[in-house]
């Protein structure tokens, strides 16, 4: 039987596919490559009041690859934070939903970002006030691999593991391609695990397409009390359609006639399976 | 005014554990009874500005007042989408506060004279930028920053004059003050420049030329009512300012003018477009790029034929 957070990724593949399609915009690879992540955040992980989204017990989470917002956008809304059909204005001229995740008029948006590198540091910044005033907040941000070029990520990683900030968790969407090329072909990353762990991170790896061991990646239990958790997700650009997959191409491509309509049936495949 | 500033920063630390104190690992000598007597709002992050603002956001957005501290470039050119993006848009309660504007730092070399910073930081929405002419400024201005909602800068350097410009004057950031009063120039200034413009208005005076000196403390949102009240008293308005000459102190009085269409001579003495290459202290510097009380002086002359 599905899970629960596979069937809200089913409905977010397909709704980013048409809110990508319908405001002619880019980056649906990347947004493919963390619905499943998202799904299990949203479904599982995430303390989170769609009624009262700035309630004060909530979980924060802050995507710094804003350019797969209309995942998050997608997700806020199948949990009620504000209308499904406002997913149609995304992109459109006059519209709050930007293609980069923005919180103006957005409930349930923690943060705005676009530019990489950011989400982190702002991101321990929150979970250090977690520690100075004994909140039991989590603190989850996702990052991008081609993220990790930005350098202020590597002064917000150290600062994480000197103040022990074990109440953030950090996803990286390691799907190993970036804008032109492949992670390896770019900068290299690798050894990747050995880099957060030399810097004095938890590290866990997993498939970032199997719900269930994201699932428990994200857990409470894997934490590792004085250590920030690094969970390095290893995911598939534009996972869930066939000729998007692992395709630089589909990074700025919107899916549009046949392409789309061909998505849209393959997704529906899927969603039945 | 660096002193006034920690002074400041000490009482209100004292008042509101809500206060912090970050710093990109500078200040040495100025934050230690601070980092003793508060440890839980003291924060040094080590070198690293784009961090620095990072976590001074998060904890903004979590309902912490919070300073950030920096030499001028480090604090704002080094991470200045970090305070666009993540301090400016989400609008939380930050203070930038740079040591060293102008040519404090002047033997330190071009890296550390803060001469474009004024005019970068007032082109970013939603935030205050206030210039403290003197230590007295300084120390009141931080107390009224703390409690405004979003983002500041406040540029100070050392030194300064610790009195208030006279008996029973009250601070207000976007109000600017009147240190000396005349009816034939007026000299409109932000930062410790402000006593070149002492000396220039002495000896201007000996020559029968008075000068009315007006601190423009806060450049953004600007005493625009002030400005056009100036330039309509006394017809000649310059601007003074340790900092380049375009889109600092005197392009926004300029733009000002333009705007409301004051018939007025108006003239700036700033930093001409340059880099300094040559190093010396604030005095020497001033001098060497035009901006001292015999530079302001012949520039007045010039203007009045005299």
């Amino acid at each position: 039987m599905k899970l629960k957070s596979e069937n809200l990724a089913s409905k977010i593949r397909m709704h980013t596919l048409q809110m990508t399609s319908l405001g002619n915009s880019s980056h649906i690879g990347s947004i493919l490559s963390i619905v499943d992540i998202i799904s299990v955040l949203y479904e599982d992980t995430l303390k989170i009041f769609p009624t009262n989204p700035k309630n004060k017990l909530r979980d924060r989470f802050i995507l710094s690859k804003g350019h797969a917002g209309a995942a998050v956008y997608a997700a806020l809304a199948e949990k009620k934070f504000f209308p499904i059909s406002n997913l149609a204005k995304h992109c459109s001229n006059g519209s709050y939903l930007s293609g980069h995740v923005s919180h103006i008029k957005v409930p349930g948006v923690e943060f705005s970002t676009g530019s990489l590198g950011h989400g982190l540091s702002v991101s321990c910044g929150i979970a250090l006030n977690g520690k100075l005033e004994k909140k039991k907040y989590r603190v989850f941000a996702l990052l991008s691999d081609g993220e990790c070029d930005e350098g202020s990520n590597w002064e917000a990683i150290l600062f994480a593991s000197h103040h022990k900030l074990d109440n953030l968790t950090v996803i990286i969407d390691y799907n190993k391609l970036q804008s032109l090329e492949s992670t390896h072909q770019t900068l290299e990353l690798e050894p990747f695990v050995q880099k957060w762990k030399s810097f004095g991170w938890n590290v866990i790896e997993v498939d970032g397409h199997n719900h269930r061991k994201i699932k428990i990646a994200l857990g409470k239990n894997k934490i590792s009390k004085n250590k920030p958790t690094c969970i390095i997700a290893h995911t598939t650009k534009g996972k869930g359609v066939s000729f998007m997959e692992n395709n630089t191409l589909w990074h700025y491509r919107s899916p549009q006639g046949d392409e789309f309509l061909s998505a849209r049936s393959e997704l529906l495949k899927n969603t039945r399976t | 005014m660096r002193d006034a500033f920690a002074k400041q920063l000490y009482n209100l630390a004292k008042k509101d554990k809500d206060v912090m104190f970050i710093t990109g690992d500078l200040g040495y000598g100025v934050f230690e009874s601070f980092a003793r007597d508060f440890p839980k709002q003291y924060l040094n992050v080590g070198v690293a500005e784009q961090n620095m603002t990072g976590i001074a956001v998060g904890l903004g957005l979590e309902g912490k007042k919070v300073f950030t501290y920096s030499i001028a470039n480090f604090a704002t050119f080094r991470c200045l989408e970090q305070i666009r993006n993540d301090a400016a848009y989400h609008n939380v309660n930050l203070t930038i506060v740079c040591s060293g504007g102008g040519f404090t730092y002047g033997p330190l070399g071009m890296s550390h004279h803060a001469t474009e910073d004024i005019a970068v930081m007032r082109s970013i929405p939603n935030i205050k930028v206030v210039v403290p002419s003197t230590a007295w400024e300084t120390y009141h201005a931080t107390k009224k920053l703390v409690n405004l909602d979003g983002v500041s800068y406040l540029r100070i350097e050392k030194g300064g004059i610790k009195k208030p410009p006279f008996k029973n004057v009250k601070y207000k950031i976007g109000k600017s003050l009147i240190y000396k009063k005349g009816s034939d120039v007026s000299i409109v200034v932000a930062g410790g420049i402000i006593e070149e413009c002492f000396a220039a208005a002495k000896e201007l005076e000996n020559i029968n030329i008075k000068c009315q000196i007006i601190s423009m403390h806060t450049i953004n949102p600007l005493d625009e009512q002030a400005i056009i009240k100036a330039a309509k008293k006394t017809k000649v308005l310059i601007t003074v300012e340790e900092h380049n000459c375009n889109g600092g102190l005197g392009g926004a009085i300029a733009e000002v003018i333009a705007r409301n269409n004051i018939d007025c001579q108006f003239d700036m003495v700033a930093i001409n477009n340059k880099f300094s290459s040559i190093v010396g202290d604030q005095k020497y510097l001033r001098k060497e790029y035009g901006l001292d009380s015999k530079f302001i002086v012949s520039k007045i002359k010039k203007i009045l034929k005299k």
